[in-house]
């Protein structure tokens, strides 16, 4: 298995009606890289994200994880897979949303709990004790019997983390995680991506925040129309590149964040 | 008001009140049941079965409970249907009810948010787990107070299963003022017992409420 990359897509495209949103997007992610994707609002950074765990199905092209092609069958013509496969590929596949998307009539712990014991097949006693360590990862074991409501932002996101990770996934995938947070609790949630981070997951990170993706992408991929324009390290991407789309967007991010 | 006669007609009343809670739990059962059946139903991506479902509960809201029943009455041993009174004014009430608590749940599945479902649908839960652990329980916050209003309505259609000589409340009542000629007392008496009930309703919708959205204030 060394060498099947752990998310390869070959020219996958999307349109919503008449609106190409991705256009032949080819991407390979390798196990434990970090990729951060960044671009412009409506770029079509969510719904390359969304097509890697067939949250939003592609129309043309290929998503394979470790091999295993997500959504369609390998037959020619390929057909929709059926629903229980893609749901068991989709164990692999840990997924962080901008908006948390918390089950608002569980606690913290019965957040993280409830797919080990749908899912997995855990006991309740067992799927607890492994949310415990989950959340006291993520720093919130004494959260446990919260209400996502009496959470803040930044501790919502972190069980969101910890309901993923709990599931062992061989891949995460971020969308803004931190953009629907104030402020003060960005850092709280990047600290505990930065860890996952150093502890070798791989992960693709849809973010706006530039200093994360500086210090902690392998490579950086930036999206404009539907393409990726730009790829590399985040050296040559941020600080190297000509492309002019690239600057643009990075000039105005930096005009935005100094004062 | 002479209390002597509701001594005398005491337990026919009491059976009234008795056949009169059946049909009520038997109906509101079977409303709940079909109309959950229904909006689940209306969300398979097959139009025609849409369509249909759609015109069906048209059609139900759209005519007059007594009119129902008395097609289902006359009309459903044309079609083989051959039931005793009591079962003929439950299956009625069940299927007047189920247009309504249908689209009461089609409402409640459309509130719940997206984002969960992804959630779910991310970490690999099956359909069945989403729907009886993330939907129903999400939507029941937004439906508990319109399907408590829906069982008091129901409560009141059964006094109509009188006219198909149904034993319930409203029957009893009526022999009753029809021998005594107190009409007036004896109405006023179901009038009474009618309300208690409602409020009885109307409090455990309350209380089933407040259960189900106590995670929104829950430390
Ligand atoms: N379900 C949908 N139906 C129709 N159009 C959609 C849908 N989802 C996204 N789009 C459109 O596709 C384009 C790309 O959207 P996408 O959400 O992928 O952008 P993005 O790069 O994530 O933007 P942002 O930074 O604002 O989150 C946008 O023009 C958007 O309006
Ligand atoms: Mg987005």
């Amino acid at each position: 298995m060394t060498d099947v990359a752990m998310v390869e897509m070959r020219g996958v495209a999307k349109t919503f009606g008449a609106l190409q949103v991705l256009r032949d997007i080819d991407l390979t992610v390798q196990t434990s890289e970090v990729v951060c994707l960044i671009g412009p609002s409506g770029s079509g950074k969510s719904t390359l994200l969304r097509c890697i765990n067939f949250l939003e199905p592609y129309d043309a092209g290929e998503v394979r994880i470790e091999g295993r092609l997500i959504g369609y069958t390998e037959t020619s013509p390929r057909r929709p897979m059926p629903h229980h496969a893609l749901q068991k590929m989709r164990r692999a596949i840990g997924m962080v949303f901008q908006h948390f998307n918390l089950w608002p009539h569980m606690t913290a712990l019965e957040n993280v709990a409830e797919a080990l014991v749908r899912v997995r097949g855990f006991s309740r006693t067992d799927a607890t004790g492994r949310a415990r360590a989950m959340l006291a990862r993520v720093g919130l074991a004494e959260k446990e019997k919260s209400y996502p409501a009496r959470l803040s932002g930044g501790q919502q996101q972190r069980v969101a983390i910890a309901r993923s990770l709990a599931m062992e996934p061989r891949l995460m995938l971020f969308d803004e995680p931190t953009s629907a947070l104030d402020p003060e609790l960005v850092g709280e949630v990047l600290q505990v991506m930065r860890d996952l981070a150093a502890e070798g997951m791989t992960m693709i990170v849809v973010t706006h925040e530039m200093g994360f993706a500086a210090s902690v992408a392998d490579r950086i991929a930036f999206l404009d129309h539907g393409r990726i324009v730009a790829s590399g390290s985040p050296r040559a991407v941020l600080h190297e590149s000509e492309e002019p789309r690239v600057r643009q967007f990075l000039q105005t991010y930096h005009e935005r964040n100094s004062f | 008001m002479d209390v002597s006669l509701f001594l005398h007609y005491g337990p026919s009343l009491a059976s009234g009140l008795g056949v009169t809670l059946l049909c009520w739990a038997a109906g509101a059962a079977l409303g709940v049941v079909l109309g959950f059946a229904i909006a689940l139903l209306r969300r398979l991506p097959v139009p025609p079965l849409r369509w249909l479902l759609r015109a069906l509960i048209e059609i139900v809201r759209g005519t007059p409970f007594l009119v129902q029943l008395y097609l289902l009455y006359d009309g459903g041993p044309a079609i083989g249907l051959r039931l005793a009174d009591i079962p003929t004014g439950i299956l009625a009430l069940g299927i007047y009810g189920s247009a309504y608590f249908a689209e009461i749940f089609r409402a409640g599945f459309d509130s719940v948010p997206q984002g969960q479902i992804e959630a779910a649908l991310s970490l690999g839960l099956s359909r069945g787990a989403i729907l009886w652990r993330i939907r129903v329980p999400t939507m029941l916050v937004a439906i508990v107070p319109a399907l408590t209003n829906m069982l008091i309505i129901l409560s009141k259609e059964v006094v109509v299963l009188s006219v198909i000589a149904v034993p319930e409340l409203m029957y009893q009542v009526q022999s009753m003022a029809a021998e005594t000629f107190a009409a007036f007392e004896t109405i006023l008496a179901l009038a009474l017992l009618y309300w208690l009930m409602v409020e009885l309703v109307a409090r455990l919708g309350r209380a089933a409420e407040r259960r189900a959205t106590a995670f929104l204030r829950a430390a």
